[in-house]
């Protein structure tokens, strides 16, 4: 399967790559890991006239630690961010999601800024951020600003990137506490239902993926919690639960109030 | 687009299509055909190659991605006509039935085997998940790597 034909232009600054962005609008795709968009790009149901690729941008592949956070570049890998000693240390629940996610030769490949950009309603990191309250930083036209995780997932594929906005990088607080539990959809491997939990003193914040067609922060669940994990009962109080040939609505509702209380324990 | 790119240790230069993939430019412009294509779509694995020493489905990157890196495939494992251990460990544990998936089996194990040098067997079975035999032969796949790694580590 070949892709439709595109220009291919390798941006060689973020300046660069926001003005190409502003320019050519909707025609133009950003490419990072490349490992959703170039299979959707094969199967046409992608077909950008300008590809611009993002991964020769110096600075943007680095994990730095900061006083109380990690700051992750957005063209870090996947394979990158599982061997940082610095996320194993001060972000475990970050490395124990990588884990879980994709297999040896997309995380060598894929990107977090690329996956979060993508918005796959399946995939791991957003109920991550979620439950982390990371703050995703982006450029565009207008310059920097900072999205709190809580408001950049907006429906399936969709985020609250402007048409020419980038994301630089993404800001995540040190968590001591906190994990995240995955029941796999058997062949491809993303998430059914994945959930971060992170604990903060008595208080948690659950991060869900997979499950409706935004992830979401389960605030019924945090309200209720109070150190008893019989709170993941509201796990989908008030969220339209997706239905497919993998897992029903009924079906899917009961696995997220599983893997919420598996989360709340773990 | 001019790109070159190192292929089994030899550089070549070629004017080429963006939308050409890597494994299409590796198997049509350079007639490397040991590296298959199943999927397509980065499920299979069969397409997987090196890339600056990391394994990568080479159907999911395109080839003008690739300008400046190096990629090793099927054909540079063995060495003066001398198989690498994996294949022949592939050989001595019957790793293989009809042989398809077998090229991005040997790859994905020497990324497995660069960051396990001693592998246990759930690292084996993780490493080779994004790798399909659709014979089923997973059981001396994963032997062959088993001995792989002790002919390595000799």
């Amino acid at each position: 399967m070949i892709p439709a034909k595109f220009d291919y232009i390798k941006a060689s600054s973020v300046s660069e790559a926001v003005n190409l962005l502003d320019k050519h609008g909707f025609d133009a795709k950003i490419l990072s890991g490349g490992q959703s968009l170039l299979p959707a790009m094969k199967l046409r149901l992608n077909r950008p006239e300008i590809v611009i690729d993002i991964n020769g941008i110096a600075g943007m592949n680095t994990i730095e630690e900061t006083g109380d956070g990690v700051i992750i570049g957005a063209n870090c890998t996947h394979t990158q961010i599982l061997n940082s000693e610095v996320v194993y240390k001060n972000l475990n629940i970050l490395h124990r999601t990588v884990q879980t996610l994709g297999d040896v030769q997309v995380r060598n490949r894929g990107t977090i800024g690329g996956s979060l950009a993508h918005a796959d309603p399946s995939a791991d990191y957003p109920a991550v951020v979620l439950a982390c309250e990371a703050n995703i930083e982006v450029e565009g036209k207008n310059g920097k600003r900072t999205i709190a995780a809580t408001d950049f997932f907006e429906g399936i594929f969709t985020t609250a990137l402007a048409d020419d906005e980038i994301i630089i990088a993404v800001h995540f607080p040190k968590v001591a506490h906190g994990n995240y539990q995955k029941f796999y959809q058997s062949a491809s491997r993303f998430a059914i239902v994945g959930v971060a939990v992170v604990h903060d003193g008595n208080a948690v914040r659950v991060g869900i993926t997979g499950v409706s067609d935004t992830p979401y922060r389960a605030t019924e669940v945090e309200k209720a919690y109070n150190g008893n994990s019989d709170a993941a009962e509201h796990a989908v109080d008030g969220v339209e639960v997706m239905s497919d040939h993998f897992a029903d609505t009924e079906y899917r509702s009961h696995l997220t109030k599983v893997m919420v209380k598996r989360a709340l324990e773990a | 687009m001019n790109v070159t790119i190192t292929v089994n240790g030899k550089a070549h230069t070629h004017d080429i299509e963006p939308r050409t993939s890597l494994v299409q430019y590796l198997r049509e412009t350079l007639d490397l055909t040991g590296t298959h294509i199943g999927c397509d779509t980065s499920g299979c694995g069969a397409c997987t190659v090196t890339l600056n020493g990391e394994a990568i489905k080479s159907c999911t990157m395109l080839a003008v991605q690739a300008d400046g890196s190096e990629v090793t495939t099927i054909e540079g494992m063995a060495q003066n006509g001398e198989m690498h251990p994996i294949q022949a460990a592939f050989k001595e544990k019957h790793g293989l039935q009809c042989g398809f998936c077998t090229p991005g089996m040997v790859m994905v194990a020497a990324d497995i085997l660069k960051n396990y040098p001693k592998p246990s067997e759930d690292d084996i079975r993780h490493g080779l998940k994004g790798n399909f035999c659709r014979c089923t032969g997973y059981h001396n796949i994963v032997k062959s790597i088993q001995l792989a790694a002790e002919t390595i580590n000799e």
